[in-house]
C-alpha cells in the first residue's frame, strides 16, 4: 500500500509517494530527497536538532509523521538563503561563532527563526535562552547563539521580516 | 536580507588571527557534510547492533538463526563470522572482544551485528535474535570491586617524602570520602561509520572518530589483513570530546567487517539509545584521603587513593589513572605524600577517555582537602588554597619531578579575583545570606595546572602533508581531526602564516589514513601543538626551496627573500606566489612535502613513576557564585569569571569558544549530568530526556572570560601558542566550590543535583 502526499519543500511544490505510513518527516528529507542538512541528533524528539518550520512553525521532524502533513510547507535549512544572500539568522550565527561541531546548527537556526516568528522573546538575551532551550547544543556554544538570536532578532524586526523566514 | 558580515578586523592572515571556524558557512547553511550526510554508494546495507539484555553472565553460543529469518536480512555476524580477530583492544594489553563470547560482562554488550537492506530490517534482525545468558552477580559499585579485589590492572602509585611519618607528626589530622560520577560524551552526532569495500579487499571506511589510525589498526585486526588494505578518512565529526576514541574504533571495525562480509556497503550507526548503551562514558571515581596539616593550614602531607571505575575492560583506562594521579595536586604543593590510583573492574560499560582524561577527577582531590581543613582551621579556604599554592615559599616540583611556573598560578589566580570584583561579592553574599531565610548564596574558585602531551610518550608525534600548486593555491592535509575544536582553521592558520598568504589560498582536507599515516589519535589538547608543528615543518620545506628559486632569480641572498601579503620579494624585486610556484615547477623543483613532529624533552619512567611527562603546563583560574534554593536544593550559576592561560592565542576567537564550551560541559558534569544504573545493572538515563546535559538556560547567567595576556609558553610551542582544548573544562570545579560554600562546606558528592545539595543542607552543612 502506498500514499501519495503533496508537501511544499523549500518553496518548491512536490508530490510524494510513501511507501511506509510512518516514515517522519525528518527521514522523509534526509533519506528520500537528499536534504541531509537538518540532522538527527536523537530521533526522539528531545534534543531539537532536526528543527524544521512547519507551515511556518518550528518542530521536531523527528517526530512528525510526513503522513499527517499532507499539503503542509516546509523550510529546511538548505532553503533559508536566497541565492548567495544568506537569511540574517545565517549572517548572524556566522558573525556570533555561534558553533564549534556544527551539528545542531541548522536545527539551532530553525529553531531560532521560529522563535522570532513567535514574537514573543524581542531582543531579551534571558526569553531567548528560554526559548531556544529545546534546542541541545553538546560544545556549549550558548552565547554565540543567544547573541547571534538577538541580533538577528533586531534585524529582522528592522526588515519587517519578523515573520517566520 | 542584509549584505553578508563584515571579514574580521584582525589580520586577516596567520597566526593571532580571530578567524571563524572554516566549515562556519556550511554550517550555517546546512552543507557541511557528517557522516551519515554523505551520499550512500548504490546497493548500501545498514547494520544494527545486538546488545547484551543482562549485566553478567554465562552466554551460550548465540543463535543467529532468528535474525536470518526476519525480511530483508541479508547477514547476521557473531564471533564465529570474524575472519581475523575478535579482538578490539586500544591498547593491545588485554583482550577486548568485538562480540561477547562465553561470558557477557556488562548490559549493552555487543554480541552480534544484523545487517539488512533498511535499518529497520536490521534493527528488526537484531531484537529477534534471543540469547542465552545465565546470569552472574553482577559488580556494580567501586566499593564493591575493591572489597573483591577486582582491578583492571596494578595501581599506579606516586610517593614522595616519609608520607607516613609526616602524616603522623602533623599537628592537625583530617580525613575524607566522596564521590564523583561519569559522564555521557553526548557527541550530538552519535556514533558513525559508511564501510565501502573496494577492489581486491580494500575497504574505506569514512567514520567519525578522533582516531583514524586505530581505527585502521582495530579494523585490520577484526578483518585479519594489512594495514595497507583499510583506508580511513574523516572531514569531521558533530562532536567527540574524548567519545570518538576507541569507541569509534570498533564500531568501525563492526561496520568493516559487515562490508567484508556481504560485499557491499554497509551503513553502522547507532541509535542514541544503543549509543548510550554501548559506548564508554567518563570514569567515576572515588577518593578516600587523610591529610596532615599546620595551625596555619599549610598541608604537610597527604595519603590519598583514587578509586577508578574503569568498566569491564581496560580500554583506556591505564591513561586516564595517570593522568588522575598525576593532577592529584593540582596546582598545590604538599611535600610528603602517597598517591594511588586505581582502575576498578564493575560490570558496566567500559569507560573511556573523555575530555581531561582523568585530569578533572583528579583536581577534585584538593578541593576537597581544602573544605576540610577550611573547617578544621575556621580558616577561608581561598586562603588556605593561597598558602599551599605550588612554588613561591613552598615547593614548585610536582611530586612527578616536573615543576610547575608558580608564578602563572598566581596571576591567573590574582587577575581571576580582580575581575570578579571577588572580595566585594563576598561580602555582599554574606549580606545576602543574613538576610535571607531560604536562599543562600555560595562563592567558589578554583586555580589549575594542567599538564600537557599525552602520557603514553610515543604517542606525541605528528604528520602532515603540504602541496603548492602552480597556482599559488596550496592543499593542506595532517593527522589532526575536527570536531569543533577549530583545528582545521588553526593548522590552516600556521601554514598562511609560513608562506605570507591569506588563509583562503590554503585548502583543509578531511584526514585520511593515505595522507598522512601512523598518527596520534586528535586528544589530550595535543591537537594544534603536534599538528601545527608538523605543518609547520611541512610548509617550511617547501618555502625553502622556492625561496631558492627565488634567490637564484634575482641575484640575491636566500635569507632577504621574503614571504608576505601573498607576494615574495627581495629588495625591489618582487612577484605574486602563484609566479613563484609556476617559476619553480618550470625549474623541475619539488612543490610538496610532508612533516613531522616529535614533542622534544618529555619522558616518563612508569615504574618509579617519575619523569617530564608534559611539554608544559596550561594554566587557568576561575569564580562562580551560585544561589541554592535552601528549600528545594535548586540552584542556579549566577556569574562565572575565567582567566585561561592560552600562551599566545593562535585564534582567540577559537579559543574563546573552546573555553566557553568546555566550561559549561565541566559544570555539566558536576551537577546536572547523572548516569543511573539500577540493581541489576541497566543503565537507565538513556537519552536528553533523562540523561541531562547543560542547556542554553544552564549557562551562567553572566560568564566572564580572559585570556591570559602577554603570556607566551616558554616552551617552544607553535608560535608560543598553547593548548585549550581540555584544560577549561576542570574550571568548573569552581561551580561545585560555590554550592559547597553554600552548604556549609559539607560533602558534597558529584554531580551535585539539587537532591545532593538539598541533602547536604540538611545534614547540617549550613
Ligand atoms: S532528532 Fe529530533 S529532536 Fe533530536
Ligand atoms: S555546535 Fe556542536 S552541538 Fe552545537
Amino acid at each position: 500500500m502506498s500514499y501519495t502526499i503533496t508537501l511544499t519543500i523549500n518553496r518548491v511544490p512536490r508530490t510524494l509517494e510513501l511507501d511506509d505510513p510512518r516514515i517522519t518527516l525528518l527521514d522523509l528529507l534526509r533519506e528520500r530527497l537528499d536534504l541531509p542538512g537538518t540532522k538527527k541528533g536523537c530521533d526522539r524528539g528531545q534534543c531539537g536538532a532536526c528543527t524544521i518550520l512547519l507551515d511556518g512553525r518550528r518542530v521536531n521532524a523527528c517526530l512528525a509523521l510526513a503522513l499527517s502533513h499532507d499539503g503542509a510547507e516546509i523550510l529546511t535549512i538548505e532553503g533559508l538563503a536566497e541565492g548567495e544572500a544568506l537569511h540574517p539568522m545565517q549572517q548572524a550565527f556566522i558573525a556570533h561563532d555561534a558553533f564549534q561541531c556544527g551539528f545542531c546548527t541548522p536545527g539551532q537556526i530553525m529553531s531560532a527563526i521560529g522563535l522570532v516568528g513567535e514574537g514573543q522573546t524581542g531582543a531579551d538575551p534571558e526569553r531567548v535562552r528560554e526559548g531556544m532551550s529545546g534546542n541541545l547544543c553538546r560544545c556549549g556554544a550558548y552565547r554565540g547563539i543567544t547573541e547571534a538570536v538577538v541580533e538577528a532578532a533586531r534585524a529582522m524586526a528592522a526588515d519587517g521580516q519578523g515573520r517566520a523566514a | 536580507m542584509t549584505d553578508a558580515p563584515p571579514p574580521p578586523a584582525a589580520t586577516r592572515t596567520g597566526m593571532g588571527a580571530a578567524l571563524r571556524q572554516d566549515s562556519a558557512l556550511q554550517h550555517a547553511t546546512g552543507a557541511a557534510r557528517f557522516t551519515d550526510d554523505l551520499p550512500e554508494p548504490p546497493g548500501t546495507l545498514h547494520a544494527a547492533l545486538a546488545l547484551s539484555p543482562v549485566a553478567h553472565g554465562r552466554l551460550a553460543p548465540l543463535d543467529l538463526a532468528p535474525a536470518r529469518a526476519v525480511p530483508g536480512v541479508v547477514a547476521v555476524l557473531g564471533p564465529a563470522e570474524v575472519p581475523g580477530r575478535n579482538d578490539i583492544s586500544p591498547s593491545g594489553k588485554a583482550l577486548e572482544k568485538l562480540f561477547a563470547e562465553g561470558l557477557v560482562e556488562h548490559w549493552g554488550q555487543p554480541l552480534a551485528l544484523v545487517v539488512a537492506a533498511t535499518r529497520d530490517a536490521a534493527l528488526a534482525g537484531a531484537a529477534a535474535l534471543r540469547p542465552e545468558i545465565a546470569p552472574l552477580p553482577p559488580i556494580l559499585s567501586i566499593e564493591a570491586a575493591l572489597e573483591t579485589g577486582a582491578l583492571l590492572m596494578p595501581p599506579q602509585v606516586i610517593e614522595r617524602g616519609g608520607w607516613q611519618a609526616a602524616l603522623e607528626a602533623a599537628p592537625l589530622q583530617l580525613a575524607g570520602e566522596f564521590r564523583c560520577g561519569g559522564q555521557e560524551h553526548f557527541y550530538l552526532e552519535g556514533q558513525i561509520t559508511l564501510a565501502v569495500p573496494g577492489e581486491d579487499g580494500d575497504i574505506t571506511l569514512h567514520a567519525s572518530t578522533q582516531h583514524p589510525t586505530e581505527v585502521q589498526h582495530i579494523a585490520s585486526r577484526v578483518l585479519g589483513c594489512d594495514y595497507n588494505r583499510v583506508t580511513v578518512q574523516c572531514r569531521r565529526m558533530g562532536g567527540g570530546f574524548g567519545g570518538k576514541e576507541s569507541n569509534a574504533s570498533w564500531i568501525a571495525a563492526a561496520a568493516a567487517l559487515a562490508a567484508r562480509a556481504t560485499g557491499r556497503p554497509v551503513k553502522l550507526r547507532l541509535s542514541r539509545k544503543a549509543d548510550m548503551a554501548a559506548t564508554g562514558k567518563r570514569h567515576p571515581f572515588l577518593f578516600r584521603w587523610r591529610a596532615g596539616c599546620d595551625a596555619e593550614g599549610r598541608l604537610l602531607a597527604l595519603d590519598a587513593t583514587l578509586a577508578a571505575d574503569g568498566g569491564h575492560s581496560l580500554d583506556l583506562s591505564a591513561g586516564v589513572i595517570f593522568r588522575a594521579v598525576t593532577h592529584a595536586l593540582n596546582a598545590y604543593d604538599v611535600p610528603a605524600l602517597r598517591v594511588t590510583g586505581l582502575a576498578c573492574k564493575t560490570n558496566t560499560v567500559s569507560n573511556t577517555a573523555f575530555r581531561g582524561f582523568g585530569g578533572p577527577q583528579g583536581a577534585l582531590l584538593m578541593e576537597d582537602v581544602l573544605f576540610s581543613m577550611a573547617r578544621a582551621t575556621g580558616r577561608p579556604v581561598d586562603e588556605l588554597r593561597e598558602r599551599n599554592f605550588a612554588g613561591g615559599p613552598n615547593g614548585a616540583e610536582t611530586p612527578y619531578g616536573q615543576k610547575l611556573e608558580g608564578e602563572l598560578i598566581r596571576r591567573v589566580w590574582a587577575e581571576a579575583r580582580q575581575g570578579a570584583d571577588w572580595e566585594r561579592r563576598r561580602a555582599a553574599a554574606e549580606a545576602f545570606n543574613a538576610a535571607h531565610p531560604t536562599l543562600r548564596r555560595g562563592l567558589g574558585g578554583f586555580a589549575l595546572a594542567f599538564g600537557i602531551s599525552f602520557g603514553i610518550m610515543a604517542m606525541n608525534q605528528a604528520g602532515a602533508l603540504v602541496h603548492v600548486y602552480t597556482d599559488g593555491s596550496i592543499r593542506l592535509n595532517h593527522g589532526g581531526t575536527e570536531m569543533g575544536q577549530g583545528l582545521f582553521i588553526k593548522i590552516a592558520q600556521v601554514v598562511a602564516e609560513v608562506f605570507g598568504v591569506e588563509v583562503e589560498r590554503i585548502r583543509i582536507t578531511a584526514t585520511s589514513t593515505a595522507e598522512v599515516p601512523n598518527t596520534a589519535p586528535t586528544a589530550a589538547s595535543t591537537g594544534s601543538d603536534l599538528n601545527g608543528w608538523a605543518a609547520h615543518q611541512a610548509a617550511g620545506a617547501i618555502r625553502a626551496r622556492m625561496a631558492g628559486i627565488a634567490a637564484t632569480a634575482w641575484g640575491v641572498p636566500e635569507e632577504e627573500v621574503i614571504f608576505a601579503d601573498g607576494h615574495v620579494s627581495a629588495g625591489n624585486h618582487r612577484m605574486r606566489f602563484g609566479e613563484l610556484a609556476q617559476l619553480c615547477w618550470a625549474q623541475r623543483v619539488s612543490l610538496s612535502a610532508t612533516g613531522f613532529y616529535r614533542t622534544p624533552d618529555i619522558h616518563w619512567d612508569p615504574v618509579a613513576m617519575r619523569g617530564h611527562p608534559f611539554f608544559y603546563f596550561s594554566y587557568g583560574a576561575a569564580l562562580a557564585e551560585v544561589l541554592v534554593d535552601t528549600l528545594t536544593g535548586e540552584y542556579r550559576v549566577l556569574r562565572a569569571d575565567l582567566v585561561q592561560d592560552c600562551g599566545r592565542s593562535l585564534n582567540p576567537a577559537i579559543d574563546r569558544g573552546q573555553i566557553e564550551g568546555a566550561f559549561l560541559q565541566g559544570q555539566g558534569w558536576l551537577t546536572c549530568e547523572e548516569l543511573w544504573w539500577d540493581a541489576d545493572g541497566r543503565l537507565r538515563t538513556l537519552g536528553p530526556s533523562t540523561y541531562k546535559i547543560p542547556g542554553s538556560r544552564e549557562m551562567p547567567a553572566e560568564f566572564n572570560l580572559r585570556l591570559l595576556a602577554d603570556a607566551p609558553a616558554r616552551a617552544n610551542t607553535i608560535f608560543r601558542s598553547k593548548a585549550v582544548g581540555e584544560p577549561p573544562l576542570l574550571l568548573a570545579t569552581c561551580v561545585w566550590n560555590a554550592l559547597r560554600d553554600a552548604v556549609g562546606g559539607a560533602r558534597l558528592d558529584l554531580p551535585a543535583t539539587p537532591e545532593r545539595v538539598l541533602a547536604a543542607l540538611r545534614a547540617g552543612g549550613a
